[in-house]
């Protein structure tokens, strides 16, 4: 098996490296929150998870489309990759969001537009997965899941929208509204540059997960064909 | 009229065609022989424009199967071991649908013409649910012709019927090679194979492992040449 | 697809063989799907599987809702709506099931396949027989909604409401049912892809239908109802683009 290149081996370290950074700053640089207490700090990365979330999709939505049009295989490498590791992201964005929510509102779940479309997002991508999975045919698997990526896409603004819709005439009961940036509370200079490194960092786990990922989907693929060959 | 050239399908990476070579020309008769899992379905199919090889190329009519596809279904008739009508309809509806799918001119006489052609003109208000296979197989070929193709491609038809229903059908397949098509056809039936074929090819193992003129071949030894081309 | 420059080579003169293809005429996209919607129509008028069973379906899911949720009156007339909508999914999507299964498994989806007319004539013809098909369930299910819940429901911009709805949920519902006939656990698959992914147009039908029942005012509304159109025109158009990739083997 041949070992990783080198600048995927570079990337790993730097990004490595980066999260220990974000890991200081988040605890260290950060100021305390006046009203919430150190539990805000789940913040930082509850967002940059979801923000993660959001960009995977958008990246399977896009090589999907790339993939129908050219036929070449590296683009839906690209995409399951994406649509796992944007799986993990916003369930551990989500997760955080909750932990977040508990002691601050006493719930650990509202039904505000926010979080339900993400709720949807994550059964978006569990359903990807799933198609995936029940196809056998690989070819088939391919074409079929970009297909799905491009509507389950397309579909998560539209549903934003109807729930917020929905919202106009429900108005939310429960909380101050959505605990980001805009709404509980005022961010210091600080905060926000705790904020966007946490951004930076989680972009560059994603590529450098990504990387390995598709990596691993090649070399398996060869396996794949190598068995096939031996055996016929 | 048929050329097929260096043909390869493979699903995933099990390799069912690995380059086949053939040619029909036109007018003529080629029955295709060959034992199970030789891929002879998968070979029609492709030429049925119903799959895309993985390697090679297809024409038909000097069409290439790639880019030409359309045109060539036009052209095409198929009769495969599954009949493609239904039956909760009557023969006439099932004709009369596909003189729809291929806006067959005139379609009212021509069905009336491929009907008594195929000896079901008795039939025409009969639900296809109440025909036996054997009228079900002439039903299949009258659906076939219907838009007066000139290239049939015929897929065992002979499976699944008795001796009476095989005759009764060897009768419809002259008819319709008489009208000048070119005709491929896969079947077991090694002697009527044989005689209704102005040439005979066996393919064994995804290439074509035999290829001649019926002219040229002892009907009487047929069965052990047969048996010696796919064993040896 | 219809410009071709070079002619077949004339066959032969025989008289029952077309002398040049390129004189034989193609049906034009709509009649073709006219035809595929022709025929499964006949074809149920004559089983009358499909649309007898959902309608029992559905009429099966009203009750147990009546007795699930236990409403009072005022309640039943703030979920009515809801309920209504719940019931023409489920029967909608076990109709979506079959729209491709049925071809697939009896091996007729390949007598479409082979015949020369665009494949999205296919996913038309399919699209409008099982929209006709949910449609004629859905006439038998809201009179019937109408009386146990005693509530009025035949104003014409709630029926309009019902059946850009429902025409929203099988545009989406077609296109993935093609994907869901060929996964191993079929029947399931489709739920599963379908559902959050009509949820748009489903939320914003529900609430259109709510508050026409409910008389509000009509602006208050119209965002949810320009949605359901939005919605529709939106995967119509990603439909009939992807669609292809789906049948093309």
């Amino acid at each position: 098996m041949e070992p990783a290149s080198r600048n995927l081996r570079t990337l790993t370290y730097i990004s490595a490296a980066l999260f220990l950074v974000s890991l200081y700053m988040v605890f260290f640089y950060a100021p305390l929150e006046v009203v919430m207490g150190q539990v805000q700090r789940v913040f930082y990365y509850h967002v940059s998870s979801l923000w993660v979330g959001m960009l995977a999709f958008l990246v399977t939505f896009i090589v999907g489309i790339i993939y129908l049009r050219t036929g070449n295989l590296k683009w839906d490498r690209i995409a399951v990759g994406s649509a796992e590791i944007g799986l993990v992201f916003t369930i551990m964005g989500t997760a955080g969001g909750a932990i977040w929510a508990r002691p601050i509102w006493n719930t650990w779940w509202t039904w505000d537009p926010r979080l339900t479309t993400t709720t949807i997002m994550l059964l978006l991508y569990v359903a990807y997965l799933m198609l995936r999975q029940g196809i056998d045919d690989p070819e088939r698997r391919r074409r079929f899941a970009s297909v799905y990526g491009i509507v389950a896409f397309v579909s998560v603004p539209l549903t934003f929208f109807a729930i917020r819709i929905w919202r106009t005439i429900h108005p939310v009961v429960i909380g101050t509204g959505d605990p980001e940036a805009e709404g509980g509370f005022n961010m210091t200079p600080r905060m926000v540059q705790t904020l966007l490194f946490s951004f930076f960092t989680f972009t560059l786990l994603y590529i450098t997960l990504l990387w390995h990922r598709v990596r691993l989907e090649r070399l398996s693929e060869h396996m794949a064909a190598l068995r096939a060959k031996f055996v016929s | 009229m048929i050329e097929i050239n260096s043909l390869g399908k493979s699903f995933g990476h099990r390799p069912v065609l690995r380059g086949v070579d053939l040619s029909v020309a036109k007018g003529e008769f080629v029955t295709l022989f060959g034992p199970n899992g030789a891929g002879k379905t998968t070979l029609l199919r492709i030429v049925a424009t119903l799959m895309r090889p993985t390697v090679g190329r297809v024409q038909v009519g000097g069409f290439d199967l790639a880019s030409h596809a359309h045109i060539i279904r036009s052209a095409l008739g198929v009769v495969s071991h599954q009949t493609l009508l239904y039956n909760d309809l009557t023969a006439e509806e099932n004709l009369r649908f596909y003189a729809r799918m291929y806006a067959v001119p005139e379609s009212g006489p021509r069905i009336d013409a491929v009907l008594e052609q195929v000896g079901l003109a008795r039939r025409r208000r009969e639900l296809v649910r109440t025909f036996s296979r054997g009228m079900q197989q002439r039903l299949a070929i009258a659906r076939a012709v219907l838009h007066k193709p000139a290239v049939m491609l015929f897929d065992e038809p002979h499976s699944g019927l008795d001796q009476d229903a095989a005759a009764m059908l060897d009768d419809v397949l002259k008819a319709v090679a008489a009208g000048g098509r070119t005709v491929l056809m896969t079947t077991h039936d090694l002697t009527r194979g044989l005689a209704l074929a102005d040439r005979v090819a066996v393919l064994r193992r995804g290439k074509i492992a035999f290829n001649q003129s019926t002219v040229e071949i002892d009907a009487a030894h047929f069965t052990e040449m047969y048996a010696g081309v796919v064993n040896g | 697809m219809d410009n071709i420059s070079e002619p077949l080579q004339s066959v032969s003169t025989l008289p029952d063989v077309s002398a040049a293809i390129v004189k034989t005429p193609t049906p034009g996209t709509l009649r073709a799907a006219f035809a595929i919607v022709w025929k499964d129509i006949a074809a149920e008028l004559r089983s009358k599987e499909i649309v007898t069973a959902l309608i029992v379906f559905s009429l099966l899911v009203i009750v147990i809702f009546n007795f699930a949720l236990q409403l009072d009156r005022t309640a039943r007339e703030n979920v009515a709506a809801g309920v209504l909508w719940v019931t023409f999914i489920f029967a909608a999507t076990l109709g979506l099931n079959r729209t491709f299964a049925s071809e697939i498994d009896r091996g007729s989806f390949d007598g479409l396949l082979l015949a020369p007319v665009d494949r999205s004539a296919i996913f038309f013809g399919k699209l409008i027989s099982t929209f006709v098909f949910i449609l004629l369930v859905e006439l038998v299910v809201i009179p019937v909604f109408s009386v146990l819940y005693g509530i009025a429901l035949f104003e014409p911009l709630f029926l309009l409401v019902v059946v850009l709805g429902t025409l929203g949920y099988a545009i989406v519902g077609t296109l993935l049912a093609a994907m869901a006939v060929h996964t191993r656990a079929r029947e399931v698959m489709l739920p599963v892809l379908l559902f959050p992914v009509s949820l748009p147009v489903v939320l914003a039908a529900v609430r259109v239908s709510q508050g026409l029942l409910a008389g509000v005012e009509w602006s208050r509304i119209s965002a949810a109802f320009s949605l359901v159109v939005t919605y529709n025109v939106i995967f119509l158009a990603i439909a009939y683009m992807t669609f292809d990739y789906l049948v093309e083997e």
